[in-house]
């Protein structure tokens, strides 16, 4: 018997409800709760965050729970959420060399300025299954002492002051910086709006782009300058004050790459530059964004762009996680009418096939 | 170092891959010392470390290595960088393995961007970590056509990025990964060592196995193989040399690093092989103790 699928109300009430029993799994199992989620699942909160555009560590796990753990999904409800948000001022841009450093690397010298501080990192962990996490029983000091860096290090690895280096580019004074959130990008698109665009880029699509530039598919060998994960203020300029005040505290991690270049006509070979920022810790792609914001500055250093990570349309047009979930699940949609087009049109052309060749008066003689 | 016995992990194979697997990898390492500086595919397995950061060294060190090796890991040149700390724990833990710092003591040695100075033996073996087996890949980006080019020992293409160099910046600009002739048929990439250490693997007397995991490449240069940089007759391969010796040992003949002295400006620079500078100090103190100097 068939059956048209009319947008049945009950169907989906019935769809919601077994999802609702999905999400909360074996009753017998202990419910989740969305403080542990953000304290135990906090590199999952951050990704989310990041992605989300949205520093709320609460809301982010909130989203996590709900979408059961898949990310792409929760990163949805907290772009959603945010949308809904008011914008009520602009904060001053925050200042990374102040940052309260958690960890902090450099790895073009063996010695830098401010030192090297390791800080919490699966980095030299061998990656074997602990089962002795398979019980609950680990128990902490209730107030770890962490590890906070004494001195603030220099910005840029060892590398600040050095003549090879790039220079940073001054923020000019009468350019407002692009909102990619407020104004469709066009290009060639500046690197303030790309770098907002990477800042929320789905990270799996920009590690893979990332990769691709340090295996010949656009060359600019990178070096991390430094690389670091800590707390900074927000600060918010006041009208009223007429001075800015600190409205909080979050989380960053920044990534600042230097790449060789040959030089040019009008520039000497130097050190460029790449950036990435990102909420939380979410170090991957920070270093991702940086190679991905150098790879896309091929124009501005008069270098032949012909792959796809240099390609700034390419991607910053696919880059969003939230934009291509949804048009690769819109396929789950109903699609009778086209489909029924393309059946018609394929059935025509069938009755016709092969061609046959078509016959010209033979005028030769 | 011999390791104690909770530091060595249960439940795991010696030297953690299973034999069937250490088997493959042996099979690939004899074809490639067979045939020097050509690439031989491999079943490179997911290992403990994330690619990339030295998994196919691993997999060649835990392929050939055995209960009485003694094993010596180095990045950058010394053994107290973080990921040779971690790979040499890892060899402790998954293979209870005798470790040493010292480059003379070592039966197996594997380096991530160095060789080391002092001269290797017959008796050693040193494993490469690769992250780019293929030379050209920077040039030729699709492995197909690479392959075909190594397949007619078509290298000019190489030869053709060495004289644009020459041509716009006078000089090769390759500073570390500087390929090399093997045998005088393959090009192969020396792994990102410094120029300075390519002549090392000329007729070198040690094996050098060179494991690439991520891209599931091995590679070998067997004892006493001609290993050439490429250059021209008129624009000769060059290392690079310092104005100054190392500041703790005075050798002038060794890769140096910059380090950091605090005021800008101030450079000073030390041995990258923590080994060789060590060692030169100890034969050097007892010398100058005899002569009333230097400290005990």
């Amino acid at each position: 018997m068939f059956s048209t699928v009319t947008g049945g109300e009950a169907a989906i009430a019935a769809a919601h409800e077994l999802l609702a029993r999905k999400r909360r799994g074996d009753s017998r199992v202990a419910e989740l709760g969305v403080d542990q989620v953000r304290e135990q699942l906090s590199l999952a909160v951050d990704r989310v965050m990041s992605e989300g555009s949205l520093h709320d560590p609460t809301l982010a796990a909130l989203a996590i729970k709900q979408a059961q753990g898949d990310l792409g999904e929760a990163i949805c409800l907290l772009r959603a959420f945010r949308t809904t948000l008011e914008r009520f001022g602009e904060t001053e841009a925050v200042d990374t060399p102040s940052m309260r450093i958690r960890r902090r690397i450099a790895t073009t010298h063996k010695s830098v300025p401010g030192g090297q501080l390791l800080g919490p990192t699966y980095d030299y962990t061998h990656r074997l299954l602990d089962f002795a996490l398979m019980a609950e029983n680990e128990d902490l000091p209730p107030d770890p002492a962490v590890a906070v860096a004494e001195v603030v290090p220099a910005t840029l690895g060892a590398l600040e002051g050095n003549a090879l280096l790039e220079a940073a580019l001054a923020a000019a004074d009468d350019a407002e910086p692009g909102d990619i959130t407020r104004d469709t990008i066009t290009f060639p698109s500046r690197r303030d709006v790309r770098l907002q665009n990477l800042a929320r880029g789905e990270e799996g699509f920009l590690q893979g782009l990332a990769y691709s530039t340090m295996r010949g598919f656009g060359r600019n060998h990178p070096f991390i300058a430094d690389l670091r994960h800590g707390e900074v203020e927000v600060e918010l300029q006041v009208p009223e004050l007429g001075f800015p005040v600190c409205v909080g505290e979050i989380t960053l991690t920044e990534c600042q790459t230097v790449h060789r270049y040959p030089g040019d006509a009008a520039r000497p070979p130097q050190l460029t530059r790449g950036y990435g920022l990102s909420f939380g810790q979410c170090e991957r792609r920070a270093i991702a964004m940086a190679l991905l914001d150098r790879a896309m500055r091929a124009n501005e250093f008069n270098e032949e762009a012909e792959f796809p990570a240099q390609d700034e349309e390419f991607v910053l047009a696919h880059s969003d996680g939230v934009e291509a979930s949804g048009l690769i699940q819109h396929l789950k949609l109903p699609h009778y009418v086209d489909f029924q087009a393309v059946q018609q049109l394929l059935e025509k052309l069938r009755a016709s096939w092969p061609p046959r060749p078509q016959e010209f008066p033979d005028d030769s003689e | 170092m011999i390791p104690n016995d909770d530091e060595v992990a249960g439940g795991y194979n010696f030297a953690y891959l299973d034999e069937q697997t250490k088997r493959m990898v042996r099979r690939a390492i004899l074809k490639a010392v067979c045939i020097p500086g050509h690439q031989v595919p491999f079943g490179s397995r997911e290992m403990p470390l994330p690619a990339g950061w030295g998994t196919g060294g691993l997999q060649v060190t835990a392929s050939v290595i055995g209960p009485d090796d003694v094993l010596k890991v180095i990045d950058q040149g010394t053994d107290a960088a973080t990921n040779a700390v971690s790979i040499r724990a890892f060899f402790r833990r998954v293979a209870g393995l005798a470790t040493t710092e010292r480059t003379r003591e070592a039966s197996l040695i594997q380096t991530r961007h160095r060789i080391p100075e002092t001269p290797l033996t017959e008796e050693q073996i040193l494993v490469l970590q690769v992250p780019q087996p293929e030379p050209l890949r920077q040039l030729v980006p699709r492995g197909a056509a690479a392959r075909r080019l190594h397949a007619f020992a078509d290298y000019g293409v190489m030869y053709v990025k060495l004289y644009e160099d020459i041509a716009r910046f006078g000089r090769v600009t390759l500073a570390y990964d500087y390929p090399v002739l093997v045998n005088g048929r393959y090009l192969a990439s020396p792994s990102p060592i410094p120029r300075f250490d390519n002549p090392k693997l000329d007729n070198s007397r040690a094996l050098s196995l060179f494991g690439a995991g991520r891209e599931r490449r091995l590679y070998a240069i067997p004892p006493y193989t001609r290993v050439a940089s490429l250059d021209f007759g008129d624009h000769p391969f060059e290392v690079q040399r310092w104005s100054v010796g190392c500041a703790l040992c005075g050798s002038r003949a060794s890769y140096l690093d910059e380090i950091g002295s605090g005021g800008p400006g101030a450079r000073m620079f030390v041995c990258s092989d923590t080994d060789y500078c060590e060692e030169r100090r100890e034969a050097s103190a007892p010398a100058r103790r005899a002569a009333g100097g230097g400290r005990p």
